[in-house]
């Protein structure tokens, strides 16, 4: 299992709950059990987030693996100028 | 073989050759968006609402379409009926639609909501007066804190995404929020609690070249696009879609690109273009005045800002929290969440939390503008930290030392920092000799840090190399300030063949992969990346190649400066083969040598800077000088170390425009009022001081060299560096940008 | 409406065209002469990208027309260079980085070189100000400020 930690505006998508467990090896299975788990969490996935994996900002890539105990935090997507 | 997947020495990367595109700029050969022509082209020209709201009630085009010289004239109705409507960001497709040509109201003054080709471009531009409007006139709102008040006329009902919390004006469409621990309980700790509000306004990206562009479409579905943009395969896929067409149909070659800082990372009369030239079956060439720029292109969005920060006696902050409100015109995307994510991020927090809202006004589509969102929440919280310094009587930056972020800290939108370089800034800083000059009277001098993410993003890149050993380098960013040498110094690098031996062209969409848009400081770093792996693939087949010639394996044979070599003395005992001796003959010992690259480089490597000025303000006049202006900023490894400092020098000059002068003004009617450069004023070189650089280098983890994007990170501490100098030359603390001479004076004033 | 038949002489030849009377010299340079080098940033004159040199003065062609251009000498950036002999502003401007984008580059070119044929010692202050109708918004002006100062001081001990 690893914690997912979520922003505090998706609270209101998960039952209050900002880290959300799940069973995940790769970035795509993470966001797959996190919808799973949350459904109202597609909306937030489908309009963009990344993933960083102990600090590392992962975009788009659906098979970064996920070390066991890692620290994963949901991000918006990033955009730029 | 064996490749070093690190490198800390190097031949090319860090020198500081001439670029190669130079020749073609200095002597006007260089062609841009609007330099091109196409035998039979029409001109086109584009209505523009000259209302702020309005019901489209009718659009009479028949006098138009009467007239000799007028060959096509389009409204929406000649888009594409397929593109969807969703809420927040998820229909950009359809928001970028809407602004391209309006439906069924006018959402700002200079939206669209007509276009014609004609013969000629005088006769384009007077054949709009025929076309009749019929327009119902609606209250407008064009404030970022009363589009938000419960009595602000709604934009549009639906817009909002489900982040959004109950109860709000339909005109807020995204809500983020995030952080960690407990700001109450920090609060408490504090010995000191500033709370302040900030607002600034938006500023237009200002380059230099207006949008312009030629596109061909048939009615087979088939077309071409020649257009100044920072993405042509964004524009590509947005046309496409907007067209109702295939996007594999459609070619599009990205011109040389006169300036984009952000704006032009979409596409505004690009579908324009096609759809008019769709009706006429003829070319049509499209290019803005500079008016048709400022009113509906661009700007950044404006803000209204709440902070409150609270410190304890020796410096340590003890909890920080921020309200940001953006205003990105009448569509989603003002980068609230940006805003709020970046503004603490440079500091070591135990309690942060911060709020954005993104919010829609009867004002042109917001665009990206060199690190979207940052500037503004950097100038306010650092605004505030200056003045907890100064009441506390803390030096600035040993306070920013205290509380810097560093590799494990973890950042205030969450995640645990890998290595960065927000420290060496600020040692830098302190040890420059600008941070201990003396300061004339009436002059002060600020400081601030500032952070942006930097991005990855989808990048090709295919390297090929000739038989007489030079190299031909496509990517497919759009190359805006020298990218195309550091390009052609890391082939070099990898391949080992001089940097002029490297040819690098922008390749158009039918010659490579999807390439992301030239934005979020990605360029260097990710089609840098690209371009070193694409190299690299080119070197192990070199390497194949030469074991086969010598008859060994492949993996007893290294690369070393631009020749094969064995791999030890075991491999045997050849002479270094050459790189043009393997291209000579390569037709014949296994056909064309190439290397490519198709990924999403993900390790970006956030980025810091750290800002010293010194201002000096006229009290007659309230017109401030910026005497003195010092930029140090990591960035990870300098390829061309020159335009480095380009990017600094570049990033500090707007950030002066945003702070002194630059403004989008209004009317009560919603209409813009200052159009032209000579009302909007951006900074002219009599304006500005020699802009002093350091390069810090604190590598990139996440890239082979190093690398750590460095072009928008230099307009994050401007703002609030600016507003510390001029707040300690003027006495009173400046709360509002631009600080332009009757703010100065009336705040000089307020003072007594 | 009918329109001018206008001779000029453009970078020491010389030209003809026809122009509607509501025509800019610039227009007349880029869509009838083929010389793109003059840019249009602003058509009011704010931004100098457009800059030309007619009978030795410095102007932005966006704001003289194209029938005022008979029986002048017109000078573009098309005709800084000698042959393939860069000027030494063009020179200094490649190896200074004094350009990213290269947008406003043949306006200030233009202009930098107006600047040294009046004034060969210009301070940097003076160099600023002459330059100050062209705008740039890439680079903070500061190395094309040093690509100036280094032309100015190379051209003086030339001579």
């Amino acid at each position: 299992m690893v914690e997912v930690h979520l922003w505090s505006g998706l609270r209101s998508l998960t039952g209050g709950q900002q880290v959300v467990e799940v069973q995940a090896k790769t970035t795509g299975e993470l966001l797959r059990e996190l919808v799973r788990a949350h459904p109202q969490l597609q909306a937030p996935i489908d309009a963009g987030v990344s993933i960083a994996i102990d600090g590392r900002v992962i975009a788009t890539g659906l098979t970064e693996p996920i070390p066991e105990g890692s620290e994963i935090y949901l991000m918006q997507r990033l955009r730029g100028g | 073989m064996a490749l070093d997947d690190r490198k800390s020495e190097f031949t090319f990367v860090g020198t500081r050759p001439d670029r190669p595109d130079g020749l073609d700029k200095v002597t006007g050969r260089a062609k841009f968006g609007a330099d091109v022509s196409a035998p039979g082209m029409l001109h086109g020209a584009i209505l523009r609402s000259p209302h702020a709201h309005a019901r489209i009630v009718k659009i009479d085009a028949s006098k138009a379409e009467a007239h000799k010289d007028v060959k096509a004239v389009v409204t929406r109705a000649d888009f594409s009926d397929k593109v969807p409507f969703q809420p927040g960001l998820e229909g950009e497709f359809w928001n970028v639609l809407e602004n391209v040509m309006a439906g069924e109201k006018a959402l700002y003054d200079g939206h669209a909501v007509a276009a014609i080709a004609a013969t000629s471009a005088l006769a384009a531009r007077d054949a709009l007066k025929l076309i009749e409007v019929e327009y119902e006139v609606l209250p407008h709102v064009t404030d970022v804190d009363k589009a938000m008040a419960s009595d602000a006329p709604v934009i549009r009902e639906g817009a909002a995404d489900y982040s959004v919390p109950e109860g709000m004006h339909p005109n807020v469409v995204r809500y983020h929020e995030s952080g960690h621990g407990n700001v109450d309980a920090g609060f408490a700790e504090a010995d000191l609690v500033i709370e302040d509000s900030f607002v600034t306004e938006a500023t237009h990206q200002g380059y230099i070249e207006p949008h312009a562009c030629l596109g061909m479409l048939g009615n087979d579905g088939k077309g071409e696009l020649w257009c100044t943009t920072q993405g042509h395969w964004i524009a590509q896929k947005t046309c496409a879609a907007l067209l109702g067409i295939e996007t594999s149909q459609l070619r599009v070659t990205a011109s040389e690109i006169g300036g984009g800082f952000g704006g032009k990372t979409t596409v505004f009369i690009e579908p324009v273009a096609l759809a008019l030239s769709r009706k006429a079956n003829r070319p049509v060439k499209l290019v803005m005045s500079r008016s048709e720029v400022f009113r509906a292109t661009g700007p950044t969005s404006s803000a209204s800002m709440d902070i409150k920060i609270g410190m304890k006696k020796d410096g340590t902050i003890s909890a920080a929290q921020g309200v940001f409100r953006l205003q990105g015109g009448a569509f989603p995307g003002a980068p609230g969440d940006m805003t709020a994510m970046c503004a603490f991020a440079p500091y070591n927090l135990t309690n942060v939390k911060q709020i954005g809202y993104d919010v829609m006004a009867n004002r042109p589509k917001q665009a990206a503008y060199r690190a979207p969102g940052a500037p503004m929440g950097a100038f306010a919280v650092e605004s505030v930290i200056d003045e907890l310094c100064k009441k506390l009587g803390l030096d600035p930056v040993d306070v920013r030392l205290k509380n810097a972020a560093h590799e494990g800290t973890q950042a205030s939108y969450g995640p645990t920092y890998e290595r960065i370089g927000l420290v060496e800034t600020l040692e830098a800083a302190k040890a420059h000799p600008h941070y201990s000059a003396p300061l004339k009277p009436g002059q002060g001098r600020g400081i601030s840090c500032g952070f942006w993410f930097n991005h990855g993003g989808e990048t090709s890149v295919s390297l090929a190399l000739s038989e007489d050993g030079s190299a031909q380098l496509m990517v497919g960013t759009p190359d805006i300030g020298g990218s195309r040498a550091s390009m052609a110094l890391m082939a070099a690098e990898v391949l080992g063949i001089p940097y002029e031996n490297i040819r690098v062209t922008i390749a158009d969409t039918a010659s490579l992969g999807y390439n992301d848009v030239s934005h979020g400081s990605r360029v260097t770093y990710a089609s840098g990346l690209a371009t070193i792996k694409a190299a690299r693939h080119a070197v192990e087949r070199l390497c194949g190649r030469a074991a086969a010639k010598w008859g060994i394996p492949v993996d007893a044979v290294k690369w070393e400066d631009g020749c094969a070599v064995p791999s030890g003395p075991n491999a045997g005992d050849f002479d270094p083969m050459p790189l043009a001796d393997i291209t000579a003959d390569m037709g014949a010992t296994g056909g064309p040598i190439s290397g490519h690259f198709e990924a999403t480089p993900e390790g970006a490597g956030v980025s810091f800077g750290t800002h010293i000025v010194d201002a000096e303000v006229d009290p007659e006049t309230g017109k401030t000088s910026v005497t003195r202006y010092t930029v140090i900023q990591d960035a990870g490894k300098a390829i061309h170390p020159t335009y480095v400092e380009g990017q600094y020098q570049g990033g500090a000059a707007q950030g002066i425009g945003w702070a002194l002068n630059e403004e989008y003004v209004y009317g009560e009617d919603g209409r813009l009022q200052n159009s032209i450069f000579l009302d909007y004023r951006i900074p002219v070189a009599s304006d500005l001081p020699m802009i002093d650089t350091v390069i810090v280098e604190v590598p990139n983890p996440g890239h082979p060299f190093g690398v750590r994007g460095v072009g928008e990170t230099g307009i994050v501490p401007p703002l609030a560096a600016i507003a510390n100098a001029v707040s300690h030359a003027a006495g009173v603390r400046m709360r509002q940008l631009p600080m332009s001479p009757p703010r100065i004076l009336a705040a000089l004033k307020d003072n007594g | 409406m009918s329109k001018f038949h206008v001779s000029t002489t453009v970078n020491g030849d010389a030209v003809e065209y026809l122009c509607d009377p509501r025509e800019t010299l610039l227009d007349c340079l880029r869509d009838k002469l083929n010389l793109t080098g003059a840019k249009e940033g602003c058509g009011t004159g704010d931004c100098g990208a457009c800059s030309v040199s007619v009978d030795g003065r410095l102007v932005c062609s966006c704001l003289m027309l194209g029938v005022e251009a008979e029986g002048k000498q017109i000078d573009t950036v098309e005709g800084i260079a000698e042959g393939d002999v860069l000027h030494p502003l063009q020179k200094n401007f490649i190896e200074h980085a004094a350009l990213q984008c290269g947008v406003c580059t043949p306006g200030i070119l233009v202009a930098a070189k107006s600047l040294l044929e009046k004034n060969p010692s210009p301070t940097e202050e003076e160099a600023r100000y002459w330059l100050a109708g062209n705008l740039c918004r890439c680079t903070g002006y500061d190395k094309i400020i040093r690509a100036v100062m280094e032309t100015a001081e190379e051209l003086r001990e030339a001579s």
